[in-house]
């Protein structure tokens, strides 16, 4: 227990002193929104009715960039090995690396959603508790296999490529659940649909949680 | 003769009797006709398939829980073969789909968690392209396995909410005793069919494994080296 | 006599269709310093990551401390350090968060400071990468002092030094074998690591070609790049 409090310390010290990278993944989410407007034209009704799919699929592709610079810092100069050699146990290791990424994924969001309402030009009514409640759920959904894959993919030629290719099939249902559930919290849940799209992504973060816990350890014996 | 080879014929000559009986002496579908006669070809793709699948789920267990280049073989077969299958599977769907629904593509759960399985298994095919050791590629790509089958029935459940407009499950409520003969049949070859394809795929990775593994013995320590005795170093040395 | 620390028998790696190990044999008790030599590819690398639990032997058995690390790695990784040629570290922390952090996984008092002063990186608070070649070999041999092992393996301790590194190197090789460490040396400046070790093994192509004194290693050396020649 000690040593994931120390290793989800080291995880966000290092997120904090690369701050620059963090930077460049929100401009690229920013990129993301603006393009989907060009793409489906400046039809405001439109725009505000799929908000909440960009938003995810923005958030989705800037975290296959964050997943792979988690495991970046760990491989470049060795860092995993000293863990490693310490002893930390994979287990440890897993759960403190995913919830430093989520914790960065969710500074992510919340850097993106105020853009995202501007852009799309959301209207009143937004429930913030379900937002953050859907945001938070939906990405541990991304980030629980996210990790696993990271860590997976980390030392192949062809990363780049095998992380998304892995990873995007995955994680279709918590992206279906997020989008669902965003625009719920967004527009009002006259028929109470949200607590069902927010038991999806509570049992697929429990799955993927647990798996990842287990599998890590497979994935770095040698 | 060989057994595998066999055991395919075999799996033709069954399925080719059981496609036969139903395309021209079961009477045609109530409601769609003699489109409906897809269902002998179908529901055995989609058995097979799933079945293949199954079992590499079965088999990267295996591997990473006793480590057998054996199992490892296995689960490379079973994955193709249930790429393969449930892919046709969508081809199917597709054709069926334009006459009756006038649509080559439909977001229906079941067609849409076939193709999202199909990428998510290529892609544990393609990680095992990617990986060059075989013990990280065993490691790996079960791992990848048993993510990617985990994840099939949440797929179904959330596309399912998300959307639904497809038929219910073929079962015996709602096939008739006629059909359910050729049905059956069908679904027998198909099956033997899968598992000679199976069988033969193992061999194949299994010789390729042999040939990875396959190296020059252990070499046996040479004599140690003679050093020149200390008395006379200095001279040696010059 | 008490238990070796590191007892290996017919050890043997395969990578692919290469033996980089084939059949080395060696026993190590508390204390004692070992030279390994060999050119680049020789084997070296393979045989210490073998004994940090890192690689797993193709035949052969290991033990460490007298347990098995191919079964259970855990307890022999609280014990032993490996200094490769990559330093372990976080490159967007400074020296002293890697080691501070390195102190509070091992559950052990934070003396940063008194570390970075010894290996001379006391007033370096920018972030690793910025760092030279040099400058990592010495946080790496930081690293080692925080771990207080009783096993240490050094992967070519001189390399990427600048002259000025070499004594600096060996005199922190002397303080880590004066706290009880049994430590393995493996290199190709013979002469120099010679100097440090009591023993020496001499690795080529992955087979043991020869082991003794490590004061008649040079001659060892010597007499192999004759054969070859």
């Amino acid at each position: 227990m000690t040593h994931f409090f120390v290793l989800l310390q080291k995880d966000l010290l290092v997120g904090w002193r690369g701050r620059s990278r963090l930077v460049g993944l929100v401009t690229y989410g920013t990129s993301l929104l603006l393009l989907f407007s060009f793409a489906l034209g400046a039809d405001s009704a439109v725009l505000r009715e799929h908000a909440a799919a960009y938003l995810w699929v923005a958030l989705l592709s800037a975290s296959t960039l964050l997943l792979a610079q988690s495991f970046q810092h760990e491989t470049e100069a060795g860092a995993l090995e000293g863990l490693l050699l310490v002893p930390v146990s994979p287990m440890a290791l897993y759960y403190a690396k995913a919830t430093a990424n989520l914790v960065l994924l969710l500074f992510l969001a919340v850097a993106l959603f105020p853009l995202t309402a501007v852009l799309f030009d959301l209207q009143g009514g937004i429930s913030p508790l379900r937002l953050a409640a859907v945001v938070t759920l939906g990405s541990a959904g991304l980030v629980g296999p996210g990790t696993l894959y990271a860590a997976l993919t980390a030392r192949l030629a062809s990363k780049q490529v095998m992380l998304p290719v892995l990873l995007f099939p995955l994680v279709i249902p918590p992206v279906v659940a997020s989008v669902k559930g965003t625009q719920l919290a967004l527009t009002g849940d006259p028929m109470g649909q949200l607590v069902s799209w927010l038991s999806l992504l509570l049992i697929f973060d429990l799955l993927y949680w647990s798996l990842g816990g287990i599998l890590l350890g497979k994935v770095l014996d040698e | 003769m060989n057994k595998t080879l066999l055991l395919g014929a075999l799996g033709v000559l069954v399925m080719l009797v059981g496609h036969g009986i139903g395309l021209f002496y079961a009477p045609p579908e109530a409601y769609m006709g003699d489109t409906g006669r897809i269902l002998y070809v179908h529901v055995p793709t989609a058995w097979v398939g799933m079945l293949a699948l199954t079992a590499a789920f079965a088999m990267a267990v295996g591997a990473l829980w006793n480590g057998k280049a054996i199992w490892d073989s296995y689960m490379e077969a079973s994955i193709e073969v249930g790429v393969v299958f449930s892919a046709m599977l969508l081809a199917q769907g597709s054709i069926w789909a334009k006459p009756t629904w006038n649509t080559w593509w439909t977001w229906d759960p079941r067609l849409t968690t076939s193709a999202i399985m199909v990428v998510a298994f290529i892609g544990v095919l393609l990680l095992r392209g990617a990986v060059h050791s075989p013990s990280r590629r065993m490691a790996f790509s079960a791992v990848a396995t048993i993510i990617a089958f985990v994840d099939v029935p949440v797929v179904y459940f959330s596309v399912e909410w998300w959307e639904t407009t497809h038929q219910g499950f073929s079962g015996r409520d709602n096939v008739d005793a006629v059909m359910r003969f050729p049905l059956l049949v069908s679904l027998a070859g198909t099956t033997l069919l899968g598992l000679a394809f199976i069988k033969a795929r193992q061999r194949i990775a299994w010789a390729r494994h042999l040939e990875e593994e396959r190296a020059p013995d252990l070499p046996e320590t040479p004599a140690p080296l003679s050093l020149p005795d200390p008395s006379n170093q200095k001279e040696n040395l010059g | 006599m008490s238990e070796p620390v590191v007892q290996v028998e017919q050890l043997s790696r395969r990578f692919g269709k290469r033996w980089a190990l084939a059949r080395v044999d060696l026993t190590l008790y508390a204390g004692e310093r070992l030279l390994i030599m060999g050119q680049n590819g020789s084997g070296k690398t393979t045989f210490l990551r073998i004994l940090a639990t890192l690689t797993q032997p193709t035949l052969g058995t290991v033990r460490l401390f007298g347990a098995d690390p191919v079964r259970d790695p855990w307890s022999a990784r609280a014990r032993l350090a490996l200094l490769s040629h990559q330093p372990s570290v976080y490159e967007d922390l400074s020296a002293r968060d890697n080691l501070r952090i390195l102190a509070r996984l091992r559950g052990i008092p934070d003396q940063t400071a008194s570390w970075l002063e010894r290996v001379g990186l006391e007033d370096r608070p920018e972030p690793v990468h910025t760092y030279s070649a040099g400058m990592r070999k010495r946080l790496s041999f930081a690293r080692v002092l925080a771990q207080e092992p009783q096993l240490v393996m050094i992967d070519e301790p001189y390399g990427q030094l600048d002259p000025g590194g070499f004594a600096l190197v060996d005199g922190l090789i002397r303080e880590i074998s004066e706290r009880g460490a049994t430590v393995i040396l493996a290199s190709h400046l013979v002469e120099r690591a010679s100097r440090l070790t009591e023993r020496a093994l001499l690795l080529h192509r992955g087979q043991p070609r020869w082991t003794g004194e490590a004061s008649r290693a040079p001659l060892a050396w010597q007499t192999l790049h004759e054969e070859a020649r």
